[in-house]
């Protein structure tokens, strides 16, 4: 007996892109195909260059794609407007940056909050909300703090909460360690494995670090643009 | 949805020092503009004030002010009769046939000549001119060479005070009151009996008449009966119309001076503004990226970045206009063009130049703002992120 398996949610069809610098046309990715399960826990590793952070910039809508399709969702991504990919951008994709990009300006609960202005919930229930999400990633003892009164690790953790407010279904993340010090990575790690096993996120997550790359379910490797076979994670969570 | 306010705020305090630098440019615009304008306005509502809007002046026709005008004694006799002129308590009609003369004496400080108006009135005049009150000394007696001198002369002249004695005309006139008309040109003027004023300046004509209307409804009848007068070649307008006239080419002069000068000033100032949040953009390039990335729109960057740019302006405005506000502290003299006399005045912040000095300044902070803010909001996402 087989058990059907469920529709991907986020299915990359043929996609290629390169980059023009001045007459020269870089390619950066060729071809590339491959689909990704709800709730999977994805990570992209591979050489400087090869065109994994590329490729996670297509598919959580940032960039454009020369050839292909994205589905996420059952949404064609590539075929969106501007206006409607930034609609498409605040409800359905979490962002984790390697620098946590927080605004210098906002205090850690109007970081998290930040998002939820573009989705029409009462200052009130904005808040709350934002309250959920630093609970969440145990930071409620910082509300009022500015970014650069915390932490690193407690940077990436609003930057985490940030992601995670408007309950997107998918989370893409940068080289989320890449700043870390082994201790702050190892939380965060903890952190995003917690919100795929408990929450059913779908994560993609670039990364140099083999550490890292160990947490997710399925290792993809990127390699002067040609994406390697699937390989399972030998530690799933 | 937009993004906080706090944002564009907080990032303008977060660069206290260029901010302050900015908005002290726009300030400065501000208060070049608004003072000149409060100028304009303090010359004309000195001017207004100085008439009453039931009061007639009649002049000669196509004379801008009394200075130039003359009015003949059988001239000012028909004047006289006409049916509307009101009537005093006292039975006589509230009519004073007045002489202008001007006189050049010196200022005191620099010792500089220049024109004080010499008015010769009548016994009717002070009942014209109810905001003439006397503030020291006596009222001159009729038929004497007995002078008061406005307060704004005494002020500003030498010579003039109380008990002094003023040589014009071959004679030598002795003040003998100090009186004031509040914020009038007639503080700015020296009154005495005209028929004497006449003798000693050898003038064969008064310079106008003035009357009280019994009813302020009958000016167009009188008007119409006086200007088509065959005998008369006179006008008659309200006196708060003929002092508005006065002002008219000063304060235009004032307007046009005040916004030319403040145009050349503004163009540092906004060049300053949109230097300042093209540094700010290019500062923030990756918060617009991760801006942009959560799912803000272009529209949504263009906002907040020009709204800072307003808040600039903003600051820059309230300060100005708050600077220009204390010049209504000082009252400073100069000559009316029109009058060749000297006038004291206040400087006048009313509600118009406050909001125009506002808008103003808006404007220079969103001319300065909208370029840098269209580049922020054009920025391509992934260039941005990668800023960091």
């Amino acid at each position: 007996m087989t058990t059907e398996a469920p529709a991907p949610i986020i299915d990359v069809q043929g996609v290629s892109k390169s980059y023009r610098r001045g007459e020269l046309v870089v390619p950066v990715l060729h071809d590339i195909t491959f689909t990704i399960a709800p709730g999977e826990f994805l990570s992209l590793m591979g050489p400087s260059g090869s065109g994994k952070s590329t490729l996670l910039n297509l598919v959580a809508g940032i960039d454009h794609v020369d050839g292909g399709r994205i589905i996420v969702e059952g949404v064609d991504i590539t075929r969106l407007t501007e206006t409607e990919l930034a609609r498409w951008r605040a409800n359905s994709v979490g962002f984790i940056f390697q620098f946590y990009n927080l605004i210098p300006v906002l205090t850690a609960l109007e970081n998290v909050e930040l998002p939820l202005h573009l989705s029409g919930l009462s200052r009130r229930a904005r808040r709350e909300h934002a309250l959920t999400a630093l609970d969440l990633v145990g930071l409620s003892h910082r509300l009022d703090h500015f970014p650069g009164q915390l932490s690193g690790g407690e940077q990436q953790r609003v930057a985490i909460a940030r992601a995670v407010v408007t309950d997107p279904t998918v989370l893409v993340a940068d080289e989320p360690t890449g700043d870390l010090d082994r201790v702050s990575a190892g939380e965060v790690l903890d952190m995003m494995a917690r919100l795929n096993r408990e929450l059913g996120k779908t994560i993609v997550m670039v990364t140099h670090d083999p550490r890292a790359a160990a947490r997710a379910h399925l290792k993809r490797h990127l390699d002067k643009g040609v994406l390697s076979a699937d390989d399972p994670s030998e530690n799933p969570d | 949805m937009a993004v906080p306010f706090s944002y564009s705020l907080r990032n303008l305090w977060t660069r206290r020092m260029t901010t302050i630098l900015t908005v002290a440019g726009m300030a400065l615009v501000v208060f070049v503009f608004a003072t000149i304008l409060m100028l304009a306005e303090g010359l004309e509502r000195t001017l207004v004030e100085t008439g009453s809007a039931d009061n007639v002046v009649v002049i000669r026709k196509g004379s801008a002010s009394e200075v130039m005008s003359g009015v003949e004694r059988a001239q000012a006799a028909v004047v006289e009769v006409q049916p509307e002129v009101a009537v005093g308590r006292d039975g006589r009609r509230l009519l004073a046939k007045e002489l202008v003369v001007l006189i050049a004496l010196p200022k005191r400080g620099n010792g500089k000549a220049s024109n004080v108006v010499l008015r010769g009135v009548g016994p009717a005049s002070l009942e014209l001119r109810p905001q003439v009150r006397l503030v020291a000394g006596r009222l001159p007696r009729m038929g004497s060479s007995e002078v008061m001198a406005g307060r704004s002369v005494v002020k500003g002249f030498q010579g003039v005070g109380l008990n002094e004695r003023v040589c014009c005309g071959l004679r030598d006139w002795r003040v003998v009151g100090v009186f004031d008309a509040g914020n009038t040109g007639f503080s700015s003027e020296i009154w005495g009996d005209a028929d004497q004023f006449m003798q000693a300046f050898r003038r064969p004509a008064y310079s106008s008449v003035l009357f009280k209307l019994r009813d302020a409804r009958e000016f167009p009848a009188v008007k119409a009966r006086l200007e088509t007068d065959p005998r008369l070649p006179l006008e008659a307008k309200r006196e708060t119309r003929y002092y508005l006239d006065q002002s008219e080419i000063m304060a235009k002069f004032l307007r046009i001076l005040g916004v030319s000068l403040t145009v050349i000033f503004s163009i540092g100032a906004m060049l300053g503004a949109m230097i300042t949040m093209y540094s700010a953009v290019a500062n923030r390039t990756a918060e617009i990226g991760t801006l942009r990335a959560l799912g803000f729109r272009r529209r949504n960057i263009l906002i907040a970045f020009l709204m800072e740019s307003l808040l600039l302006g903003f600051i820059g405005g309230a300060v100005g206009i708050a600077c220009s506000s204390l010049t209504q502290l000082l009252t400073i003299s100069t000559l009316n063009f029109q009058t060749f006399s000297e006038l004291a005045f206040r400087f006048t912040l009313s509600p118009a130049i406050a909001a125009q000095a506002m808008g103003f300044s808006l404007g220079m902070g969103f001319i300065g703002g909208v370029l840098p803010a269209l580049r922020a909001s054009r920025l391509n996402i992934v260039d941005a992120l990668r800023a960091v």
